[in-house]
């Protein structure tokens, strides 16, 4: 975390400086790669960063969901799982603020990725949706492997969950908000209202921003 | 000097008053600030900084006619858990409320708190009460 944290004060201190006086721009997480290319018979670097790889899910009507579904949009990720008792109530209630914010914009999604599979069933996903007065197409509750899910949840920066003694998981109640491009753009604590308002604040810079407006 | 002695002990005499007067106020208020301690760290997660619940999947804490005719039930729901269908506030809730381990002072203190929270006005809820409440559990 203290890593992500230096990474990201010193792409703010890069921005800070590059893009004084203009509009604010989100930093862009995770690792990078600097590249060399041959673009008109000139060598120029370029960077490469760190991008969700490839899912494949099933989210609540049981429709398919994956890297290739959420092509075009900007979207929030986290993992939460419908029996937890401790941190997931707090924040889908702080995520239904996002939601009700942006549930009739079109490039926009949520996904909720459940980390107990084995009990979160497409119906029972269905139900916790209903129950939480979700409906149509923005907030996805999405259930598949396992292992598939945890090793997903490495790409997003979040701690990997894990099954303590008593059979229960500890996860954290991060937020991240991934861009047309599946970078990471932000993390935020879910389980914090005022971190939530950021996260709203920060997708709406993200909308504006020209790289997500002409990326399709 | 004689005066002083006079205006100590009417002072003493108004002291003597006023605490007879508000013990029963001193237990409510003593009741009332550990349960809210007590909320934020085992009830405020899921049922809200403002008892407001979330959604239809977890119910709120603001209907008085409910928890004025489940004062003492509401203990036994607390600490050996709840399961099953509850209607609360004109909606149906199925969901699992886990057991906690929770002693009797403490129940009495949260449920001050709640009863006397999110608009309701209840009033103080006893260590005795809840001990007469959990003989009676199911």
């Amino acid at each position: 975390m203290r890593k992500i944290l230096i990474v990201a004060a010193f792409i703010l201190l890069c921005g800070a400086c590059k893009f004084n006086g203009e509009k604010k721009n989100l930093p862009i997480y995770g690792n990078r790669q600097p590249v060399a290319k041959t673009v008109n018979g000139k060598m120029v670097t370029d960077t490469i960063y760190q991008t969700i790889p490839a899912f494949k899910f099933v989210n609540q009507y049981g429709d398919s969901i994956s890297n290739k579904t959420l092509d075009g949009n900007i979207y929030v990720a986290d993992f939460f799982f419908t029996t937890c008792p401790s941190i997931c109530p707090v924040m889908h209630r702080n995520m239904l603020d996002v939601y009700n914010t942006f549930k009739n914009t079109a490039d926009f999604k949520i996904i909720s990725h459940t980390i107990d599979p084995q009990h979160d069933s497409v119906p029972i996903l269905k139900k916790y949706a209903d129950k939480l007065g979700v409906t149509g197409n923005t907030w996805w509750f999405v259930q598949g492997k396992k292992e598939d899910i945890y090793k997903l949840s490495e790409s997003y920066l979040v701690r990997k969950p894990q099954e303590d003694v008593k059979q229960l998981f500890i996860h954290d109640g991060s937020f991240l908000l991934i861009d047309k491009q599946k970078r990471v753009r932000g993390a935020y604590d879910g389980t914090d209202p005022k971190q939530v308002s950021q996260l709203i604040a920060d997708i709406k810079t993200l909308q504006a921003d020209p790289e997500q407006v002409a990326k399709k | 000097m004689k005066l002083s002695i006079i205006i100590g002990l009417l002072l003493s005499g108004i002291v003597l008053m006023v605490s007879c007067q508000s013990d029963d106020q001193l237990e409510y208020v003593r009741y009332y600030s550990t349960g809210r301690v007590l909320y934020q760290s085992k009830c405020q997660n899921c049922h809200g900084a403002k008892g407001e619940g979330l959604q239809s999947l977890i119910p709120p804490l603001t209907d008085s006619t409910y928890l004025k005719t489940n004062k003492i039930v509401l203990a036994c729901s607390i600490k050996y858990g709840l399961k099953g269908k509850l209607d609360i506030s004109q909606k149906t809730f199925d969901g699992q409320m886990p057991a906690t381990e929770i002693t009797s002072v403490e129940l009495a203190e949260v449920l001050t708190y709640i009863n006397n929270s999110f608009d309701n006005n209840l009033g103080v809820v006893t260590t005795q009460m809840v001990n007469e409440g959990l003989n009676k559990c199911n």
